[in-house]
């Protein structure tokens, strides 16, 4: 179980490389589709002067006056200038669940149990997060 | 020579820039400011926001990495106190910046065995799961009590980075039977002194449920929580400074993830707020990274804590309809 190298573990390489490809990925997805949105190429779902005046309102009056849907509900406007930009902010929130999928693997073979379970909770923790089946409330 | 001059008197100027302009918002009659950020909101150009917003950020991408703390704890009590925006949305950018910044430094810190996944791993679990409960307890919770607690926590952060004596190499004698059990232990080699550090933890279980607070304060105020891992890391388990530091960065991208996408689903994150947020922070970071081998930041550590008491006050203030 210890660790007596100062040699990184190739888990934690192979964690590393995801991280990096996908982190920058997603950052140069959101410049890009952030372009696409201001500038006008794709049509905004809510006028962008309508989101000036709706983001000092709390979420519940952005949501209801501007028709916007919640949880994953945005995929179905992802033609739209505003919704496309979830395509990069999901990918980068969803880089950690993916990121740790080869960790399991990796610690059966490793035989250390425990942190292949432990990782495998995370995944679930993480998803069931990003399902919107938690916080379903807001005020 | 000329670079020299910028860091000998540029940084400071431009740190005190951040630092006036927060004073000079605060120190109009507040009614007056909140009714021009509004009408500014509503009838000003819409891209003037996300244009300032983009400055703001990178500006604060600089001084956070000078001064050591995440961008999110700057980001947070900052833009809900002197900018138009809710705090719904103040918070759900806020996760996503911290977010993004963590993401970014993972890689590296990773592949340099200065965060430690085995160390992480347990910490992740706890952490992450309570930051969805306090997401959730955060979103269900009256604006103006979220404020006062807000103002209350970013007070107590001040005082802790002003008060905290991080200990480079802790010894650990005991490690304990948690610490023993996870494997949490490893070997990381400094490249200051040219020598490896071997580490071990000790009151490791009192240190996993600390992670129960961490995680719920992260969730609740949209905040990345460096301040407080760091201290629960170094000083209370014993892991070195610089792993503590390496790990810790890189638990916000799996602690506030889980937040994120709490928010993210209620729909607290508008693109066209978060994204120059994000963008201008990562800039500003990899600036301040490229600054700080020569800068002093002792100056701007002074200076942050002084925005944070400052901001803390304001949000404290806000929340009990005095400011």
């Amino acid at each position: 179980m210890s660790t007596d190298t100062t040699q990184t573990p190739p888990e934690q390489i192979v964690y590393s490389n995801m991280l990096f490809y996908g982190c920058w990925g997603s950052l140069a997805l959101m410049a890009a589709t952030y372009l696409l949105y201001v500038l006008g190429v794709l049509t905004p779902h809510v006028p962008l002067e309508t989101v000036t005046q709706l983001w000092s309102q709390p979420v519940k009056a952005y949501l209801t006056q501007g028709n916007v849907p919640t949880g994953w509900g945005w995929f179905k406007l992802i033609g739209k200038g505003d919704f496309i930009n979830f395509t990069g902010i999901v990918l980068l929130a969803g880089m950690t669940i993916l990121c740790y999928i080869p960790l399991v693997g990796a610690y059966f073979k490793k035989k250390e149990p425990i942190f292949a379970v432990i990782a495998i909770l995370e995944i679930v923790v993480l998803l069931v997060a990003a399902s919107g089946v938690v916080g379903s409330g807001g005020h | 020579m000329k670079r020299q001059i910028f860091f000998k008197a540029g940084l400071p100027v431009l740190a005190a820039a951040l630092l006036v302009a927060v004073y000079a918002l605060a120190a109009q009659n507040d009614a007056v400011v909140a009714d021009a950020l509004n009408q500014a909101g509503a009838s000003g150009p819409w891209w003037m926001w996300p244009l300032i917003l983009l400055f703001f950020c990178f500006i604060l991408g600089i001084i956070a990495v000078l001064a050591g703390v995440g961008g999110g704890v700057l980001y947070v009590p900052l833009v809900s106190g002197f900018f138009p925006f809710h705090l719904d949305f103040v918070r759900g950018a806020g996760l996503m910046v911290a977010l993004a910044g963590a993401l970014a430094a993972g890689p590296g810190l990773l592949k340099r065995n200065l965060a430690s996944l085995r160390l992480a791993l347990p910490v992740a679990l706890i952490a992450s799961t309570c930051a969805i409960v306090g997401a959730m307890i955060g979103l269900a919770l009256p604006t103006n009590v979220v404020q006062i607690a807000l103002g209350t926590t970013i007070l107590f952060i001040a005082i802790l980075i002003l008060k905290s004596k991080n200990v480079a190499v802790p010894e650990v004698k005991n490690p304990d039977a948690v610490g023993i059990a996870l494997g949490m232990n490893g070997v990381y080699h400094d490249a200051s002194t040219g020598q490896d550090y071997a580490w071990k933890t000790h009151r490791t279980l009192p240190g996993l449920l600390m992670f129960i607070v961490i995680g719920v304060m992260a969730g609740m105020f949209g905040l990345g929580a460096g301040w407080a891992n760091v201290p629960v890391l170094n000083l209370m388990m014993g892991v070195p400074l610089k792993v503590a530091v390496g790990t810790s960065k890189f638990l916000l991208s799996i602690t506030d993830t889980s937040a994120a996408w709490v928010y993210l689903n209620q729909g607290c994150v508008i693109p066209l707020m978060a994204i120059p947020s994000i963008v201008g922070l990562m800039f500003g970071s990899f600036v301040g990274v490229r600054l700080l081998a020569k800068a002093k930041p002792k100056f701007i550590r002074y200076m942050v804590i002084g925005v944070l008491l400052f901001a803390g006050a304001k949000a404290l203030l806000k929340g009990l309809g005095i400011g």
